[in-house]
């Protein structure tokens, strides 16, 4: 299974970093990752492989937005599944 | 990998645009609990729900982890339970009671279907059942009731449309002291759907499978936000946007009731393509259509300006789901949509506007706060014109108005929660008594003949 992870908020040092370390910590591999900072705005999309992750899924999920809500980011894991089925017919 | 526009354009839709699904529904047959003894048959249908329903919330719950999706509500329908009261007989309650238990163990916020369908007769144990809702629904939290008293098919039946209309104003009576809560758990129909996933109107019909999981989507707030991109398109183009916004909305409405179906091991019924607002700011039905151009929902134009909303949503709706039934449309409830609480309050909204918008929408007269003193007579002859246009039109209609016992004409009633609160409208008070104690039966119409 691929989750698209997202997260987006006011640009600040070390976001890719701990982003990328709440990853490696549950074995999910990070296949793709675009970023772009409009005006002050921080958003970066990343596609990752969570097949071999060391948790369930919904754990991943609620890490990262304990994780954004710390660094007071909006930070979302979500199934791949909801973007496809809402884009592409 | 999808594009970033297509990805911030979801994540923006639920974050900014209150897009979620309203409700997964489990539908579940009691068929095979009936017994002659109605303690053993309550007994059957706890098991049974209690069996059936045990991971419905945890799943639901597990979805929205998952895909990111809000799902607002789990709730289950069942059989109309006057048929197991045709099987058993005795107080009918005692399965109302039943069902309260069997909801709260399994967590759920609502089981539809303390129903009788009597478009054309009561049946044994329709006429217990009927008598029994005001006291069900005052001693009950979580369970809905609704009663069908016309079709397309069948006419109207009028006995049942005056009995009606004692049995709302009953059941505002019986819970006049907890803010007149009882009618807005009771829908009067003319052609119910029988796989309706929304409350309080649904049922478990006896055509259906043995268990099945249908939902309900929504998402006003999304279709609202795609009209402010195009604020000098023509009509055309306003339907093209709502169209393809429906279809966005629909599509995860059918992946999560396909992920439900399969980790729940039951088959998927239907998506019902709603557009169900809630009293939440931006969860309007009535801001969609003042995004449109209307000053404010009631104006002239204002049923025009429905019809196409309702149209588009279901042709942007029906391409994304393999299945598609329930309601299917835009629902018009007064005391959930912010846009038309604010339209009652300042009289813009009156409630023969509202009627007319019932021959376009999906539904009909919904969660209307009436006076406290409206006679029995007068709601029934609300529940005849409603069903009148349903009857005719081939399409459902409803009734779900509250008597708010005790309050006047620009008093509020608050129901609080999703169920909202409003203002108490006028009524149109002239006498309908004497139709209404005719009695007998109004004909199915001519289009009912097409075989």
């Amino acid at each position: 299974m691929r989750a698209i992870i997202t997260v987006v908020g006011r640009d600040t040092v070390g976001i890719l970093a701990k982003v990328s370390a709440l990853c490696a910590q549950h074995n999910v591999n990070i296949i793709e990752v675009t970023q772009s900072i409009l005006q002050d705005m921080f958003c970066m999309i990343m596609l990752a492989d969570v097949s071999e992750c060391n948790v369930a899924f919904t754990v991943l999920a609620d890490e990262a937005k304990a994780l954004g809500e710390e660094m007071n980011l909006s930070i979302r894991a979500m199934h791949e599944d909801i973007f496809n089925s809402m884009h592409r017919i | 990998m999808i594009n970033t526009h297509d990805i911030l354009e979801t994540i923006n839709m639920i974050r900014e645009e209150n897009l979620d699904i309203r409700t997964i529904t489990m539908g579940i047959s009691l068929l095979s609990c009936a017994d002659a003894d109605i303690h053993a048959s309550c007994e059957k249908i706890y098991e049974k729900i209690c069996r059936r329903a045990s991971r419905l919330v945890e799943t639901g719950e597990n979805i929205e982890k998952e895909y990111g999706v809000p799902i607002i509500h789990k709730r289950i329908s069942v059989t109309p339970i006057s048929m197991l009261v045709a099987a058993s007989g005795g107080d009918p309650v005692l399965y109302a009671e039943t069902l309260e238990r069997a909801a709260r163990t399994v967590g759920v916020n609502f089981i539809g279907g303390y129903s009788a369908l009597v478009q054309k007769g009561f049946a044994a144990g329709d006429r217990a059942l009927i008598d029994s809702i005001p006291e069900a629904l005052a001693e009950t939290e979580h369970i809905c009731s609704s009663v069908n008293v016309g079709s397309t098919k069948a006419g109207i039946n009028m006995d049942a449309v005056a009995t009606m209309g004692q049995i709302v104003r009953r059941a505002a009576e019986a819970t006049a002291d907890n803010g007149c809560i009882g009618p807005a758990k009771l829908v009067v129909f003319c052609n119910a759907p029988e796989d309706n996933p929304f409350m309080a109107g649904a049922f478990h019909g006896v055509g259906e499978p043995d268990c099945v999981i249908n939902v309900g989507v929504s998402g006003p707030g999304v279709v609202r936000a795609a009209l402010q991109k195009i604020p000098h398109g023509n009509i055309t183009d306003v339907a093209d946007t709502v169209k393809k916004t429906a279809f966005k909305i629909t599509r995860v409405g059918q992946l999560v009731a396909k992920e439900a179906a399969k980790r729940l091991g039951v088959p998927f019924g239907i998506v019902d393509l709603s557009l169900a607002p809630t009293p939440a700011v931006g969860d309007s039905v009535a801001h969609i259509l003042e995004e449109m151009g209307l000053e404010q929902c009631g104006a002239h134009g204002t049923t025009a300006c429905l019809a196409l909303l309702n149209d588009a949503v279901k042709k942007g709706g029906v391409m994304a789901s393999s299945h598609v039934g329930g309601l299917s449309g835009a629902f018009i409830p007064v005391s959930e949509d912010a846009g038309m609480i604010a339209a009652a309050e300042n009289g813009t909204l009156s409630i023969e506007k509202l009627e007319a918008m019932t021959a376009v929408c999906s539904v009909g007269l919904d969660m209307i706060i009436i006076p406290g003193d409206t006679s029995a007579e007068v709601i029934s002859g609300i529940i005849a014109d409603e069903a009148a246009i349903g009857m005719v039109n081939s399409k459902t209609t409803a009734v779900r108005v509250i008597p708010a016992i005790g309050k006047e004409i620009g008093d509020t009633l608050n129901f609080g929660g999703l169920l909202g609160y409003g203002p108490v409208m006028r009524l149109n008070t002239a006498s309908p008594a004497d139709f209404i104690h005719r009695g007998g039966r109004i004909p199915a119409p001519i289009q009912s003949l097409k075989n």
